[in-house]
């Protein structure tokens, strides 16, 4: 039932989007695609379609909700890009999930996709050494059609944006540092999904309201197929035995980690402007928690605060594995 | 010495071409195998790559899937040929597209000249094998399998239980003893060709038709009827994962693979073209080292480990066991200390001293979060807020275990806490736990406060230390428990202090045992007479006897107070 509703919205939704750019007749059977939806995303794009066309993703989907800085106009000088553009609201479209859905559904079926945000970087098992494609080769050797990886918030030592970011460079050289073991894990009986919070933003902005702190459980990447809708941004799958992406027997699956570059110098204008937009998630709760915590307490850091070194050491402590892909 | 290779090709083919024109080229006859639903214009496009080297040749193609006879009905027809075609060949190997040489050709000849009448042949009969995936093994050769387990699973699975049911059985050919084994061989030509000309092939040919895997028995029993010196092993390096699939090589092998001198090695990714590109080089010829997969197959062990027993005491996105299911609840051992802090005020300072171990105070107070050298920050980030505690105490508890799992935690417990945990703690068998009974009476017996409050509280604590002590006694605990009643403590601490600290692991264990200064007790058996006075019935301490009257320090007279 939800996941005919998820899929009438996309419909729904469909004629909101307008193609601006679409090259998607260059799409090859067995191409990675990367899906996203966009505003004002400029200064982080070019390192962000680098990084994932080092990993092998051969061709991006984007939709770009109004942006006013100029994201359109670069994304339209990218041959691998097609673009879809849409000024309707963000928060009216399920928070971009049912555009999302709309292009997975019409694009992405039969490929395996990766649905991911502009600030998330996926890191699995051996991507340093291994394209995506060894990883989705994989994967379906055993028929699995879905690879969790959760959201891991990346923050720098002292204010986030003390030292500003700069187009093209690597975010992680600045907010390089993450929690290491403060995530709490329940599992979500209806939707068989792992909810997972923590992390430092539970205990900086949430830390008295612990049940509101945001979702760190995705499955991003996806082989998908038309019978599926994303129910949630990426943090719930329909139909939901997609979402078993856990081991329950004491294994462990393989799984990876969005490493999360939001806690950067861009993320001062977009608090200000969701404040008054108010087109995010829960009445924009947490960028309203932000608002009040950005200023009272802007450093993320602690004693115990990890410095990121490489995904072997997000797998040793435990954030990660490489589950039997060896 | 000539080698000859048979390789069985379906997907992949432009790396097939490339082994295949690598051998060639090295001087041995090559026979290939594509499976008949391989797409057309890749076909030819092998066709096409390897047309100018006439020790290539095709074999009749078959439609292969897999635990079928095809496979094996393509291995014969190749092999067939390259007896026929190329009388020169000593031994011939069976490869397949997805193979990749690691060693020079001319190593390889040159161990199979020191072993001319030799066949590398992994045979073993069928009840010494464990490794078979699917719970089928020796119904392999006495039911029948007439479909497909890939397209008609239902039927499959179904006519194996009609067959069990009606206690249907074949029995092989007499003579023939099944054996089982890798289906990648190097047979001499010898023996290969006995089998291939055994006046009885017809028969063995019908019995193996309606055997599950037969490409996997065939040959392994085959040989055994025929050969001189069988070395049951292959030269092919091949693991199977736990899920029965074989394990894939990447780029990222390279030096695992050089140094396992292994001849042949399946299964590369099609794409590593690192490992393409190395192994397929000409290199100069060394030795005739003899293979050695130790190293390999403790990676794929471990990897094998992980998938099926993870690592005791993790919670995370894609280990998340059921109750009973979490083999390690928590992930290492530590110790829970219950009285302690309320009979030694300076125990947890003394135990730090004392122990190697990190001494928390209490986790779970109602009041603050008391980590070690009151931190606010503990390992991993865990913080001293008590809702982001409460939301999940259990994540709490394992996260902070797991954390810092190089150092054994320590931490205080008291009825008084916030206990959500007394099942988990009780069930874990990494938890030691050590209890006073009825110590949290000497804590109200030195509070200054109103009688009437000491009263209610004794009854709240006494009723909550009951509860958990009736965990702790119950069938189910797997925790090792040690509980005394406050008097048996108190008349010797010296000696379960001592038991304890051993247990934690002794910082200097050759100095002898200081206890920590207790508190004075003088006028206790008064205080508890008090209660009892008061219509409450003490029962967890055990027996202070109760000199005179008693005074409450903080000036309560006795007497004044409230009813029940």
């Amino acid at each position: 039932m939800d996941r005919q509703r998820g899929q009438f919205r996309g419909f729904l939704h469909r004629r909101e989007l307008r193609a601006v750019s679409d090259r998607t007749g260059s799409i090859r059977h067995d191409d990675v695609l990367c899906f996203v939806t966009l505003r004002n995303e400029r200064v982080r794009l070019p390192y962000f379609l680098d990084y994932y066309r080092r990993l092998g993703v051969r061709h991006f989907l984007i939709v770009d909700n109004d942006s006013a800085d100029g994201s359109g106009e670069y994304l339209l000088d990218q041959n691998d890009v097609s673009v879809w553009h849409t000024s309707a609201s963000y928060r009216a479209s399920n928070f971009g999930i049912d555009w999302m859905n709309h292009l997975l559904r019409r694009y992405g079926s039969g490929h395996w996709t990766l649905t991911v945000d502009p600030d998330e970087f996926l890191i699995y098992p051996f991507h340093d050494t291994r394209p995506i494609g060894a990883l989705t080769d994989w994967l379906d050797t055993y028929e699995i059609r879905a690879f969790p990886a959760m959201l891991l918030d990346m923050y720098p030592k002292g204010p986030f944006d003390a030292q500003p970011y700069h187009e093209g460079q690597d975010p992680f050289e600045i907010a390089c540092w993450f929690d290491s073991g403060n995530y709490m894990i329940r599992k979500n009986e209806k939707q068989r999904n792992l909810w997972i919070q923590g992390g430092p933003r539970a205990r900086a902005f949430f830390a008295r309201r612990p049940e509101e702190a945001p979702s760190l459980n995705k499955i991003p990447l996806v082989r998908w197929s038309k019978d599926q809708v994303f129910l949630s941004s990426t943090h719930m799958l329909l139909p939901r035995r997609l979402n078993a992406v856990y081991d329950e027997w004491g294994g462990e699956k393989a799984s990876g980690c969005l490493l999360h570059a939001k806690f950067l110098s861009p993320l001062r204008g977009k608090v200000a402007e969701e404040m008054t937009r108010n087109q995010h998630y829960g009445a924009s709760r947490e960028y309203r928690a932000y608002g009040s915590g950005l200023e009272t307490t802007p450093d993320l850091w602690t004693n115990w605060s990890e410095k990121y070194i490489n995904w072997r050491q997000l797998e040793i402590l435990g954030l990660m594995s490489r589950g039997m892909w060896t | 010495m000539t080698v000859g290779f048979l390789m069985l090709c379906h997907t992949a083919l432009e790396r097939a071409a490339q082994v295949a024109r690598f051998w060639a080229e090295s001087g041995a006859p090559v026979v290939i195998h594509v499976d008949s639903r391989a797409p057309r214009h890749e076909v030819e496009a092998l066709h096409r790559r390897v047309s100018d080297l006439d020790t290539i040749s095709f074999s009749a193609r078959h439609a292969c899937e897999w635990g079928t006879w095809s496979l094996v009905a393509a291995t014969i027809d190749a092999a067939q040929q390259m007896l026929d075609r190329h009388p020169e060949v000593r031994h011939v190997f069976l490869a397949s597209g997805a193979c990749l040489p690691l060693r020079p050709l001319a190593e390889l000849e040159a161990y199979l000249a020191v072993h001319p009448d030799t066949d590398f042949i992994e045979s073993v009969t069928v009840a010494d094998v464990g490794w078979t995936v699917g719970g089928i093994d020796t119904e392999r050769f006495t039911l029948r399998f007439p479909f497909s387990w890939r397209r008609n699973r239902r039927l499959f699975d179904g006519y194996v239980r009609l067959q069990r049911r009606f206690g249907f059985r074949r029995n092989p050919p007499a003579g023939l003893v099944p054996h089982l084994g890798s289906q990648w061989w190097c047979l001499t030509r010898r023996t290969l060709d006995d089998i291939l000309s055994d006046p009885r092939r017809k028969e063995y040919d019908r019995y193996f038709k309606r055997v599950w895997i037969p490409d996997e028995s065939y040959f392994q029993s085959l040989t055994r009827l025929h050969a001189r010196c069988v070395d049951s092993r292959s030269l092919t390096l091949v693991k199977f994962d736990v899920r029965g699939k074989p394990h894939i090589f990447y780029d990222d092998h390279l030096e695992l693979l050089r140094r396992s001198n292994c001849f042949v090695a399946r299964k590369i990714w099609p794409r590593a073209d690192r490992l393409y590109d190395t192994f397929l080089s000409p290199r100069p010829a060394i030795g005739t080292a003899e293979p050695d997969t130790a190293t390999i197959g403790r990676l794929f062990d471990h990897a094998a480990e992980r998938r099926t027993r993870g690592r005791p005491g993790l919670y995370m996105q894609s280990r998340f066991p059921r109750q009973d299911h979490e083999n390690g609840k928590t992930a290492a051992p530590y110790s829970v200390f219950q009285g302690f802090t309320e009979l030694f005020p300076e125990f947890c300072g003394w135990l730090s001293r004392q122990a190697a171990g990190r001494v928390h105070g209490h986790l779970f107070s109602p009041e603050r979060v008391e980590f070690a050298g009151g931190a606010s920050v503990g390992p991993g980030c865990l913080t001293d807020s008590l809702p982001l505690r409460d939301y999940n105490p259990r994540a709490f508890l394992t996260n902070l275990i797991w954390n810092d799992r190089s150092a054994r935690q320590c931490f205080m417990l008291s009825p008084r806490d916030t206990q959500p945990l007394n099942w988990f703690l009780a069930t874990d068998p990494n938890a030691q736990i050590s209890v006073v009974t009825g110590a949290w009476a000497v804590r109200l017996f030195r509070a200054r406060r109103p009688f009437a409050q000491i009263r209610r509280e004794a009854a709240r604590l006494q009723r909550l230390e009951t509860q958990q002590l009736g965990v702790l006694r119950s069938g189910y605990v797997k925790a090792r428990v040690r509980i005394w009643t406050l008097s048996e403590f108190v008349e010797n601490p010296t000696e379960p202090l001592q038991t304890i600290l051993e247990e934690v692991g002794v910082r200097n264990p050759r100095q002898l045992l200081t206890p920590p200064q207790m508190v004075d007790l003088t006028g206790f058996g008064g205080f508890l007479q008090e209660l009892r006075n008061r219509g409450m019935q003490p029962r967890l301490m055990g027996d202070f006897p109760a000199p005179g009257g008693w005074r409450s320090p903080g000036g309560a007279v006795s007497g004044e107070g409230e009813g029940s």
